[in-house]
């Protein structure tokens, strides 16, 4: 299994090597299919170390499952115990996590053969879908937190170069730098939460802390202000401004996670990563990079557990970015910025359901919800978007308004589409129903308010999909006359189906016998009355959907215009973006940033200027003095030797 | 006689009189050297051999310093030094 482990992650980052070095000189198809076997391989290795991990017998004294380090590097020491490390741990989400990356991944590989075929630098897009896995791989099997964060920066800069991988355009540019941006402000409050974490406890492993913080739980002592035991002791008592320093050190780790999954304050760059090409956001800005945050969360899980406060803020963010994304999906009209918000919406669901998870409520329900709903949605968020670039590959456009009436013409698409569209709305044979059940279920054992806020906004979720859908399906096409769409080629097809096959049966995978927050065993059952409602809501919205949306009719148009402030706010995403803009340009380049280059200018530069002029003002003046005389040098030269012969002779005596 | 050869080396004109002043300020310093080491530490032989080498040298450097003057005086038709100013910034 270490041997194994190991090409898992070396594969790729081969790969990207290859393809990235060497890619120029090889043709399209033998670059594409290189980073398909590459992949391929991977995703075999993989799911055999996921699978022998989660049948074998790898379990502790209790009978839970236990996490299994399978090799663990010295990287960098900077004291006795502060020590970086590189290595491989296993455990069941890391595991989980080890079906789901190569899946996505594999898929998005053998699509983008299809979707990209003919672009130009179709070499250097595998080559960089080689990285991003290798990152993203790197990122999962973390055993100590710094790990995770030079591959956390990793992901970040595959990212960029693969949303700007249309360098021409200037939307792409700039979309990939804000996403760049954004993304490494939030890391910078992860960075800090590291500082912090690691100064305490003078340790990076992730078996280390979070073994503490559970036994610390068990002990009882979820307080605010300890005492803690273990290497937990020195939070004992520590407070600043207000809030105990393991708040501010999980509020701060969970900043870095809010701005990589896309949270409420710095969601912004979400929508805009929309720019790369569509497999590239079905892989990184759908299924996997976005849920890094989640993921953060969830393996710093226990710690969280010991600070309530700082459960609160993820449970608030959470159902904020929820219910906003929601409504903002509501009213889109290109449609991977709908699917774009969906997947904000649906991390959020993810946040919301860490951030309410108690061990004593269903011996920690949340979080195997939390869980199983990455799973469900990384593969149908996947799909959803693999169908939109289907989509987008035969209209060559991005807003559905040219997209009208397309099911006569693409049956493949549409099926699967529509398969995507009921597991994300939560109808029950669908994988998606499950997991958000699971979560609704957690909610409502918290308290009632989470529950409905949940629910009413998976009825949101419900709607906009479906309007989404009657408006590429069914509306009656206007001008199609060109040319007639067709299903993509094979290549494209089979993903599709096989992610649609994955999402039909999913949700029967009994979860919580696998992914459990301790590693014991879970039974899922499903609530009756939380499903009932859930499914209620779901098909009321669908059918609202289906009168508003079903052809075209002024209906929407007049809901529009009667809630018309409501409508424009939300259509131009409640003016985030000018906010944003507004700060950044008016308060931090004018108030901030002016004054500063004004100083640097006068001030500073004059100093330096002032430094010149004085020099080269002297030379002129004394430049009379090297005449070309020899006679004159030797001159000076004896004068200043007696000078100095003197002062020496009147110094010694 | 090592100050006559610094007054002929500031004063003379003549690139050929003023490398006499410089010969005659070596020998100044050769016969320095070989007197003190004679009456301050009359058993060692440093100062003599310093001198040789010093005389040796000077041979070679009056024998580049005058292939210099010769090269000047074909190209300048001059040899006086206030003339040979074209260094000059």
């Amino acid at each position: 299994m270490e041997i194994i482990s190991i090409f898992i992650l070396c594969i790729p980052l081969f790969m990207f090597l290859l393809l990235g070095l060497t890619g120029m000189k090889m043709s399209h198809k033998l670059a594409g299919i290189l980073g398909c076997l590459g992949m391929g391989t991977v995703l075999v290795l993989s799911y055999w170390t996921a699978f022998s991990y989660f049948f074998g017998d790898f379990y502790t004294a209790g009978g839970d499952r236990a996490a299994l380090v399978l090799w663990n590097v010295d990287w960098l020491a900077f004291t006795q115990n502060l020590v970086i490390r590189l290595g491989f741990m296993l455990d069941p989400i890391s595991a989980m996590m080890l079906i789901v990356i190569p899946t996505i991944s594999f898929m998005v590989h053998l699509y983008s053969m299809g979707y990209m075929e003919g672009e130009k630098g179709f070499q250097r897009y595998f080559a960089f879908l080689s990285l991003f896995s290798f990152s993203m791989l790197g990122l999962v099997v973390a055993t100590n937190i710094f790990q995770m964060y030079i591959f956390w920066e990793l992901v970040g800069a595959s990212s960029y170069l693969l949303i700007g991988f249309f360098y021409k355009l200037p939307s792409a540019v700039s979309a990939s730098k804000k996403a760049f941006i954004v993304t490494r402000f939030a890391d910078l409050g992860f960075l800090l939460g590291i500082l912090i974490l690691s100064f305490c406890t003078q340790t990076f492993d992730f078996i280390d802390i979070t073994s503490c913080a559970v036994a610390n739980y068990d002990a009882g002592v979820a307080s605010f202000t300890g005492p803690f035991t273990g290497i937990l002791t020195s939070f004992s008592g520590m407070t600043f401004l207000g809030a105990s320093t393991l708040t501010w050190a999980l509020v701060l780790i969970f900043m870095g996670g809010m701005g990589k999954s896309a949270m409420l304050p710095l969601h912004i760059w979400l929508p805009d990563a929309m720019e790369g090409p569509t497999p590239v956001s079905a892989l990184i800005h759908a299924a996997t990079m976005v849920v890094a945050g989640v993921y953060l969360v969830a393996r710093l899980f226990p710690l969280y557990l010991l600070e309530m406060s700082a459960m609160n803020i993820i449970a608030i963010v959470g159902c904020i970015t929820a219910f906003y994304a929601a409504v903002v999906a509501c009213t889109q009209i290109d449609i991977k910025r709908v699917l774009a918000f969906s997947t904000i919406s649906q991390i959020a669901f993810m946040v919301t359901a860490l951030g309410i998870a108690r061990p004593e409520i269903h011996e920690g329900l949340g979080f195997m919800a939390s869980m199983f709903h990455l799973f469900t949605h990384a593969m149908f968020k996947a799909l959803l978007f693999l169908g939109a670039g289907a989509l987008i590959h035969a209209v060559h456009s991005n807003n559905y308004t040219a997209m009208h009436g397309l099911r006569k013409y693409m049956p493949v698409t549409h099926i699967t589409f529509l398969i995507g569209c009921l597991a994300i709305a939560g109808i029950p044979p669908f994988s998606g129903f499950f997991s958000k059940d699971e979560i609704l279920a957690a909610a409502f054992e918290n308290h009632w308010f989470w529950g409905a806020w949940l629910t009413m906004v998976a009825g949101l979720t419900a709607f906009y999909m479906f309007r989404l859908y009657y408006m590429i399906f069914w509306w009656k096409e206007h001008d199609c006359a060109h040319h007639t769409p067709h299903d993509a080629p094979m290549v494209m097809s089979i993903p599709l189906i096989f992610l649609a096959a994955v999402s039909c049966v999913a949700g029967f995978i009994p979860f919580g016998h696998f992914v459990t927050w301790n590693g014991a065993n879970y039974d899922i059952h499903i609530v009756g009355w939380v499903a009932i409602t859930s499914i209620c809501v779901a098909v009321l919205a669908i059918l609202l959907a289906t009168k508003m949306y079903i052809k075209e009719n002024p209906l929407p148009d007049r809901l529009a215009s009667t809630f018309n402030g409501l409508w424009t706010a939300a259509y131009h995403r409640f003016y985030w973006d000018e906010l944003y803009m507004w700060i950044t340009h008016k308060v931090i380049f004018q108030c901030v940033c002016r004054p500063i280059a004004w100083f640097d200018r006068h001030i500073i530069d004059g100093t330096m200027d002032g430094f010149a002029k004085v020099t080269q003002w002297t030379s002129w003046q004394i430049r009379g003095l090297q005449s070309g005389n020899v006679q004159f040098y030797v001159w000076i030269y004896l004068v200043g030797a007696l000078a100095l012969g003197t002062i020496a002779w009147i110094c010694l005596l | 006689m090592f100050c006559c050869g610094v007054y002929g080396f500031i004063t003379r004109k003549n690139l050929i009189a003023i490398l006499i002043s410089l010969e005659l300020m070596l020998n100044a310093v050769d016969i320095n050297f070989v007197v003190f080491n004679r009456f301050l530490y009359p058993g060692q032989m440093e100062g003599m051999m310093f001198t040789l080498f010093a005389i040796a040298i000077a041979a070679a450097e009056t024998g580049l310093a005058i292939a210099i003057i010769v090269n000047l005086f074909r190209w300048a038709r001059n040899i006086d030094i206030r003339d040979l100013n074209k260094m000059k910034l």
